[in-house]
């Protein structure tokens, strides 16, 4: 997003230093597509330079500063006019002056706090961005390049598995399980459904994963339901003593981690929804939630080329003893 | 690079005792046929059979036989509206139209009218008496199996037959 402002007597570019090394995310945007952009973590350092290019090399630009800042603002749709920044920093380049000549500016924003993950949502939007700001008396020259921040975790030390038994009194009585109540983005649900009871006509089963959006606070709360994804887990009548599996790959559908009340201004939550169906087409249904946290990739930060293939080789022959529950392995292993 | 793979394998499950998977399933199944016009005259009325077959343990007869009369469905819906929380479904229409004098056809003793109104019948029947809280009413129970409709009645739920 850029704005040239009056005369677009200048073009002004913001690079980073480590553009070539750094991975880029993919980010859906607010009308649905899908962008790449610079995926940066907590703590990590933000650099690079602001260049000024002017269009006409014989027209000096008068100015009344430069400057660059790093910002990390919640957006609520419905009240554009607030932005709620909670990163702020700022580094002046210039002082009010001229520019007689296309010239570069460093800037260096060190161990960037970025404690929320980048959110597009239906009613919120979190981002962070840099922008070069050339101030004028008129109208200031503008240039924003947004970037994308990812928080990753650790496997959690607890992560019990989800185990109840509901039903209705005298017509349905199921046993439900789920491996697991965290999962990471990329992990699998395995669980199984046994029936004690069935006095009904079922006609199918499936498993919906669906995402609660919140926004506003008190009064004004208001949730956002979507369903991400409906598997069907079992077609046909079951009965007493049956037993249906579960495996549902996650890695499938496009899922953020859980969000627990950014900023006290929105959170966003996954339930798994347990649906039978009847021959009638009544639903009967359990809706449970699930934690859903980022598991950082084995080569995490930006690398040297060379320091990349080093560790995918030293990767490459681990002892095939690894175990096979990733669940089961205490937190801090070297699993990250 | 080596990434842990995820274990998928089965949760250990109970293996199903061999009655429960090869025994008769829960069921019950509803019938509405054989419908009969008796009386004469403006008293004239409309009866269907309904015939109900079942080893669900709520229902106190496991096959039982009944004749009912239009109003009677009329009185099980209203009934279930107002005492259960069900979202009753509709009953075929009450054709005024059909009820006038003067008409080219038998009016609401019309053959294809009878058969038509006996399908949807049958349908809501069977919507109604397959869902788990309309079958704790007792006034289904009263319509399904008892021989007469009392309907000064008590309203109740029923727990188990």
């Amino acid at each position: 997003m850029s704005f040239f402002g009056f005369g677009q007597s200048v073009d002004v570019d913001i690079l980073l230093n480590d553009a070539d090394s750094r991975k880029r995310a993919e980010h859906k945007t607010e009308d649905g597509k899908k962008d790449k952009y610079f995926l940066f973590y907590d703590g990590e350092t933000v650099s690079g330079k602001v260049s000024l290019a002017l269009k006409n090399p014989n027209k000096r630009l008068e100015h009344q500063g430069i400057k660059v800042e790093f910002i990390g603002q919640i957006e609520l749709y419905y009240d554009r006019g607030n932005h709620h920044e909670f990163v702020s920093l700022v580094k002046d380049l210039a002082r009010p002056g001229e520019v007689t000549q296309s010239q570069a500016f460093d800037f260096e924003f060190t161990h960037v706090e970025k404690p929320y993950e980048s959110y597009t949502g239906q009613n919120v939007k979190l981002r962070y961005f840099l922008r070069a700001t050339i101030s004028r008396r008129l109208n200031d020259v503008v240039k924003e390049m947004d970037i994308v921040v990812h928080t990753l975790s650790t496997y959690p030390e607890l992560n019990s598995s989800i185990k109840m038994e509901v039903g209705i009194e005298d017509c349905l009585h199921i046993e439900f399980e789920y491996n697991k109540s965290k999962y990471h983005l990329k992990d699998v649900i395995v669980g199984k459904i046994y029936f004690l009871l069935v006095r009904i006509k079922i006609k199918h089963m499936e498993i919906d994963i669906i995402k609660r959006e919140t926004t506003g606070t008190g009064p004004n709360v208001y949730h956002e339901n979507d369903t991400i994804a409906k598997y069907e887990i079992m077609d046909g009548a079951p009965v007493r003593g049956e037993s249906i599996p579960i495996r549902l790959f996650l890695a499938g559908y496009e899922l953020t981690p859980t969000m627990r009340d950014i900023n006290k201004k929105f959170s966003v939550r996954y339930y798994l929804n347990l649906v039978l169906i009847d021959e009638e087409e009544r639903r009967y249904f359990k809706q449970q939630e699930v934690v859903l946290w980022r598991k950082g990739d084995i080569v995490r930060k930006s690398m040297s080329h060379q320091a990349a293939i080093a560790s995918q080789r030293f990767e490459g022959t681990a002892p095939l003893g690894e175990a096979r529950t990733p669940g089961q392995l205490s937190d801090g292993s070297s699993r990250q | 690079m080596a990434e842990t793979v995820a274990d998928t394998r089965r949760l250990i499950t109970k293996p199903q005792n061999l009655n429960d998977a090869y025994g008769p399933p829960s069921n019950f199944l509803d019938d509405v046929s054989n419908p009969q016009t008796v009386g004469v005259g403006r008293g004239r009325f409309t009866t269907y059979e309904i015939r109900v077959k079942t080893n669900l343990p709520i229902f106190k007869l496991k096959e039982s036989t009944v004749r009912r009369k239009y109003s009677d469905f009329e009185w099980l819906r209203s009934e279930l509206e107002r005492e259960s929380k069900v979202v009753v479904p509709p009953l075929p229409g009450k054709a005024f139209l059909r009820q006038l004098p003067f008409r080219g056809d038998d009016g609401i003793f019309d053959d294809n009218f009878i058969e038509e109104r006996k399908q949807g019948l049958e349908q809501f029947i069977n919507k109604v008496a397959g869902h788990p809280l309309a079958q704790n009413e007792r006034c289904l129970h009263m319509f399904l199996q008892d021989e007469i409709i009392d309907k000064s009645y008590t309203p109740s739920k029923i727990r188990h037959a």
